[in-house]
């Protein structure tokens, strides 16, 4: 049994040591604060590591470019549901956070001039959407890992406190309903620590593992989800998820946009360029969601590849072997390994595979965790802040551009962080109480998992979830599969409410971790499964059989209902809704508009 | 392929309740779907669910899954099921020359330590310039094949010269991230960087037996990376 | 003294390049004595020994056992580092080694000055 929790003070702490917690940690820990950072892997494992095409920044490296450009197709690529004050914060902060990374050592590809390389990516265009843009800076199809072990190694210069294999439990949060920390374990020993800060920041990434077919790592469990539901936080969006077109069929590894950057073209089983039929415009370089749905729609037509016709193929021959040598090394190596192809000498099978979660836990620009309260629809949670895929600024809408994840968790990292910073120096010197119950909630769900009997096995009850959520909510969604999604979805959160594990070790105790880690994802997936059967509209990357292209509903979007942000509460499985913020900072309005590529 | 009966014997050790490590035998039934070790393992896992590994992102870029495959180190999500021959065990047991901390799951306090030592970061003391330092492509491609490295350890745990000091020696995974930082046009501290590596232990413990060459998953090559360094320092001896 | 685990003696490039450049010149040796005794410099006693009381054959077996007794001792002390823990007992190998060597060296160049 659990009874004992040894409590430690820190200044901030940081849950997540992604992109996003690396960055926010820099911020406070150059600044001088005690910072605890928690992560459940050694920072550089974390799944910023697999990102492989770019960062997004109107640096105008390769050509002319400008951040209002960017901020144009960022709000076009939400399909108009992102917040427009945060998407011109962020596309505004591009420049001056990847110019960061380069002077922290960041390898970075270079063009002639020894500028910092740039290549086209889908959805970001020249001048309001004109023609393809090259703005997004890579280092090789190794981005994500370049940037991640860059900000580690400048988190070592920094002396950043971390907390390395340990898992966060719940947030602490008092009766006026600020956040002083999270409870932990620590997964070599299976001692339960509580970190009493006074500003805790989730950077815990996304939950892209409550569908069977994900990009992500074992580890995206939507933790950070969990604990600030079940702390009465809501979530926000989250039916939108990001179906990556490109992954490798079968083995659901990323193959990243930048193949088709560089000139890679998806066929189907004629051989034909089907992206021409659906985006006469970008055609391949089309935004994520309108290239999953044409794949789809391509296989479900009967044109897929393969034996079982269930694919179609990313074509890269045509490219010289240089090029595929140089620029995506990852790639190659990926293909040979996951889809047993070369594909300097064969296309390469992919199909839309779950990759990004746009919603998450929601926060203002500043990176504070804002939820509707009595004097507006976005006060602020004192002490509490959220940064990278699991939050929701929001940025992405119902949709995101690629190349905008690694610019989020750099902007709204450092944000978050140097907010805190701004906070803490108003702060006194003494930590508020902890009130009284506040490793209750922990202590009763270790304790819960250490004593039951004849319960669920955690390895098929995860099964059933992330089979549960790529049929009733998946590419593309039909109203009645969703309807029963709910119903289904629910009985698989009873089931894990009584999850059972027969090994009962303190020491690195993996079945323990999984079977959290499936709490938090159930939450994530409930989540999803009651927004998406609510939003009786397509837009973005949630799109319904009965809500199809009208005249008074383009793309089946109806702004007069539904331009309107989902809030998810776990108590009561509650459904709320709050406006979208179409104001910008300084400039106009991007005026909605029927979105096509 | 149809489904198949995998057989393992792998290193178990619980110290909360083994009194000492065991090797065990275990079969789990694979099918088509399942290609790489990591599939094996998590099929093993959902039999017997106290089996402790490390994994992540099951594509070979977090290095999280390096364990001792048939004595060999290696990534369990980059090894070919089907590179195994039939009838014989296939033999796991975790990265040797670290402590155990449970079953595959080794304590890589070690080889951190050896990592941090270099002062892996970027040194450079000129106020930053508003827009990128330039560095032309040749100079960044001096990076590659340095960079690319996942800290998974499996070079340095199969490095002799570390099992032996451990405390002492960097090892070939901290020297490849030294190399990156002296190799890096941006980098100043090149000077300071060899002078704490002209040491018999830090750095001339590498006997060159390409052990680091052998393993390394992602196809990098620490000896070479240290036979550079060797070579600056003669270059700047004489 | 407290017990610390220290590194930075700051030494070893020297070691490391004497251990090449003399593997490079026993190499040389082994080659020419190698050439000679095709040649027949080996056919009898007499032969042989004239061949070594050379001028410059004396010179390069002097040069020769030099370079042996470094390359050993650079190879040796690393076998004691790599092995041997205990800081007491390593010096005390290293003494022996290099008294082992020294008298060897000695002991050689002594035969030499008799040829």
């Amino acid at each position: 049994m659990f009874r004992t929790v040894t409590i430690r003070k820190f200044d901030a702490v940081i849950v997540g040591a992604g992109g996003a917690g690396l960055r926010a940690a820099i911020a406070l820990s150059e600044a001088g604060f005690k910072t605890a950072v928690l992560s459940k892997v050694f920072p550089t494992r974390s799944h910023t590591v697999a990102a492989q095409g770019g960062v997004a920044a109107s640096l105008g490296n390769a050509e002319e470019d400008h951040w209002h450009w960017h901020m144009y197709d960022t709000v076009k690529g939400s399909d108009w549901l992102g917040d427009q004050d945060a998407i011109e914060f962020m596309c505004r902060k591009a420049n001056e956070v990847v110019i960061e990374l380069e002077h922290w050592g960041m390898p970075f590809d270079r063009l002639d001039n020894g500028r910092i390389y740039q290549r086209p990516f889908g959805g970001h265009m020249a001048n309001f959407g004109e023609k393809p843009v090259r703005r997004s800076c890579a280092a090789a199809d190794r981005t994500g890992h370049a940037m991640l072990h860059a900000m580690y190694q400048r988190n070592v210069r920094a002396h950043t406190q971390f907390f390395v294999e340990w898992m966060a439990l719940d947030l602490i949060r008092d009766e006026e309903g600020e956040v002083l920390g999270v409870t932990a374990l620590e997964m070599e020993t299976g001692d339960i620590y509580a970190f009493h800060a006074k500003a805790t920041i989730f950077a815990t990434g996304g939950a892209g593992r409550i569908f069977a077919s994900s990009t992500n790592a074992f580890i995206n469990t939507g933790d950070g989800l969990g604990m600030a539901a079940r702390a009465g936080i809501p979530l926000e969006d989250m039916e939108f998820w990001q179906f990556h077109p490109t992954g490798v069929a079968g083995a659901g590894v990323l193959i990243t946009e930048g193949v088709r950057g560089e000139g890679g073209i998806l066929r189907n089983s004629l051989g034909e360029r089907f992206m021409e039929r659906y985006a006469p415009n970008a055609k391949d370089l089309a935004s994520r969601d309108v290239v999953a749905r044409a794949m789809v729609t391509e296989i479900n037509e009967g044109r897929g590849c393969g034996p079982h016709k269930d694919y179609v193929l990313l074509d890269i021959t045509h490219l010289p072997p240089e090029t595929i040598m140089k620029r995506l090394p990852g790639i190659r190596e990926i293909a040979i390994q996951f889809a047993g192809v070369d594909p300097i000498k064969e296309p390469i099978p992919v199909v839309p595979t779950c990759h990004y979660q746009m919603g998450g836990i929601p926060t203002n620009y500043l990176g504070q965790v804002v939820v509707p309260g009595k004097r507006s629809q976005n006060e602020v949670v004192p002490g509490f802040y959220a940064a990278g895929e699991c939050a929701c600024a929001s940025v992405h809408g119902a949709n995101r551009l690629g190349t905008n994840s690694l610019l989020d968790l750099l902007v709204f990292g450092k944000s978050a962080g140097e907010t805190a910073v701004e906070e803490l120096k108003k702060m006194p010197k003494a930590h508020k109480d902890l009130p009284k119950d506040a490793f209750e909630r922990t202590l009763a769900r270790l304790n819960r998992l250490e004593t039951q009997k004849d319960g669920a096995n955690v390895h098929e009850t995860r099964l059933l979830m992330q089979r549960t959520m790529q049929k009733h909510c998946g590419v593309f969604r039909f109203a009645h599969l969703l309807k029963e999604g709910v119903d289904k979805i629910l009985e698989v959160q009873k089931r894990v409410e009584q999850t059972e594990i027969r090994d009962k070790s303190k020491v690195f105790n993996t079945a323990r971790i999984e079977a959290l880690e499936l709490e938090n994802m159930i939450e994530a997936a409930v989540a999803t499964m009651v927004s998406a059967e609510a939003r009786k509209e397509s837009r973005g990357a949630h799109v319904r059989d009965d809500c199809p292209d009208t005249p008074e509903c383009p793309n089946g979007r109806d702004d007069v209902n539904w331009l309107k942000h989902t809030l998810w509460y776990k108590e009561g499985n509650r459904l709320d809704y709050k406006s979208v913020n179409l104001r910008p900072l300084t400039v106009e309005t991007i005026p909605l508009k029927k979105r096509a590529y | 392929m149809a489904s198949r009966t995998l057989h393992f014997k792998i290193y178990r050790y619980d110290p909360d309740k083994d009194r000492k490590p065991y090797m065990q035998d275990i079969s789990v039934e694979v099918d088509e779907n399942d290609r790489k070790l990591l599939d094996a393992l998590v099929k093993l896992k959902a039999k017997d669910d106290s089996l402790a590994f490390r994994r992540s992102c099951r594509e070979g870029v977090c290095g999280s899954d390096a364990i001792n495959i048939n004595g060999k180190n290696g990534l369990a999500c980059l090894t070919d099921l089907s590179s195994f021959p039939e009838g014989k065990p296939i033999v796991l047991r975790p990265l040797p020359g670290l402590p155990v901390i449970r079953d595959l799951i080794v304590d890589m306090t070690q080889f951190f330590k050896q990592y941090h030592s270099i002062k892996p970061y970027l040194i450079n003391h000129d106020p930053p310039p508003e827009r990128e330092r330039l560095q032309s492509p040749k100079d960044r491609e001096e990076l590659d094949g340095l960079y690319e490295c996942i800290l998974c350890a499996c070079c340095s745990t199969s490095c002799p010269s570390f099992w032996w000091n451990p405390d002492k020696f960097v090892g070939p995974a901290g020297l490849l991230a030294a190399y990156r930082f002296i190799a890096d046009t941006r980098d100043q501290a090149t000077n300071e960087r060899l002078d704490d590596l002209e040491d018999p232990y830090r750095l001339f413990r590498c006997h060159t037996i390409m052990n680091c060459v052998d393993v390394c998953p992602k196809g990098l090559n620490p000896t070479r990376a240290i036979g550079k360094i060797k070579a600056l320092m003669v270059a700047r001896a004489i | 003294m407290v017990r610390r685990n220290v590194v930075g003696a700051h030494y070893g490039l020297v070691d490391w390049l004497a251990q090449r450049v003399t593997a490079v010149l026993m190499a040389a040796y082994a080659m020419v004595v190698a050439v000679a005794l095709l040649q027949g410099a080996a056919a009898d006693f007499v032969t042989w020994r004239s061949f070594m009381a050379s001028g410059l054959m004396r010179f390069f077996s002097f040069v020769l056992v030099l370079a042996l007794a470094w390359h050993a001792w650079v190879g040796v002390r690393d076998i004691w580092m790599d092995y041997v823990k205990p800081v007491s007992l390593r010096l005390a190998l290293h003494v022996l080694t290099l008294f082992a060597l020294i008298g060897s060296v000695g002991w050689a160049l002594g035969i030499l000055w008799r040829l």
